[in-house]
């Protein structure tokens, strides 16, 4: 018998004309923002400044960026010591180098050796080095991760499966001004060799938050 | 009684200079614990709370000024400063010799002993 037995021969609250329970959606009133950000686009668009495509292109180029450019760096910082020096000292001129559009960005990459781990946050509100990471997870814009990761980051590490020895100092990058920060993880022993492309593979948008760090595939199961 | 982290002065130049800056990598610097309405940068949690400049990030807007759609300028030196845990949660730090790098721009500091 369909669903939970009931007859379906008259109608139902809440319930499609076949049985099935609609979904959610958008049912609740636009909120202010929304509502300002329809009234600028349509206003845009009116005036003659941006048309429909040009704003659906750049939204297209924003939800293009992901991780994946991050791990490329990391991956060529691994592979080519000079770039890495370049990479540490100028973290937004590497990477323009390497052609990822920086638009602006001002990016700082720290470095994780044998006595520091790094760890990005952003207190005020949910910066991220966009341009480079794409947008950030959802747990990074949460209240709960921006004020534990600065009062008890080891804590955090460990929820996430990152259980750091005290010969470790957690550093901590709380990202309140114009700087944006890349985690430049250490390159797991047993990679020698490896071409960049498989090096960047290894590398997580979580290992450049500093919420994880990278792992070879054998010691990922278990 | 203050707790002051280690810094090694960035062995590079800045990539964004600052015209003329107060502080040095290495300064001891004590942030102010003023309070202003507004579009304010410096976290409550380090205000009065005494670090070590670890570089100087460069000049930029004062971002106080510009929610408001002022100018911001002059630009302001601003610069990163590290903290150790122990200095900003006391007794109750996780493990207070970590430590907790912030931006906070040059007219929230002071300088400080150490």
């Amino acid at each position: 018998m369909p669903h939970d037995g009931h007859d379906h021969d008259h109608d139902h609250d809440g319930l499609s004309p076949s049985g099935h329970p609609y979904r959610k959606d958008n049912d609740g009133p636009l909120t202010h923002w929304q509502i300002m950000e329809i009234a600028v686009r349509e206003l845009l668009v009116e005036k003659g400044i941006a048309t429909p495509a040009e704003i659906t292109a750049q939204v297209a180029a924003m939800d293009a960026r992901s991780p994946a450019d991050g791990a490329r760096v990391v991956a060529r910082a691994w592979a080519d010591p000079e770039f890495r020096a370049r990479l540490i000292a100028d973290g937004s001129a590497a990477c323009t180098e390497m052609g990822f559009a920086m638009d602006g960005l001002k990016l700082v990459a720290v470095e994780n050796t044998a006595s520091v781990h790094n760890l990005v946050v952003c207190t005020l509100c949910s910066c991220y080095p966009r341009n480079l990471l794409g947008l950030p997870p959802d747990w990074y814009k949460t209240r709960a991760y921006r004020s534990r990761a600065v009062i008890e980051p080891r804590r955090v590490l460990a929820e996430f499966g990152l259980d750091l020895p005290d010969s470790v100092t957690v550093r901590v990058h709380d990202s309140t001004a114009d700087m944006r920060y890349i985690v430049v993880p250490a390159r797991p022993a047993g990679t020698e060799g490896w071409s960049e492309a498989d090096l960047a593979g290894l590398v997580t948008r979580d290992c450049m938050i500093g919420v994880a760090v990278p792992k070879l595939p054998e010691t990922v199961s278990a | 009684m203050t707790s002051l982290p280690h810094v090694d002065p960035p062995a590079f130049p800045p990539p964004y200079p600052s015209a003329a800056p107060r502080f040095a990598p290495g300064d001891a610097v004590r942030v102010a614990t003023g309070h202003a309405p507004g579009h304010i940068r410096t976290p409550w949690y380090l205000r009065g709370r005494v670090g070590r400049v670890e570089r100087i990030c460069g000049d930029f807007a004062n971002p106080e000024e510009l929610a408001f759609h002022r100018s911001g300028l002059p630009p302001r030196a601003l610069y990163r400063v590290r903290f150790t845990m122990k200095e900003i949660w006391g007794e109750r730090a996780e493990r207070g010799e970590d430590t907790l790098d912030a931006e906070i721009f040059e007219h929230w500091l002071e300088a400080a002993e150490g």
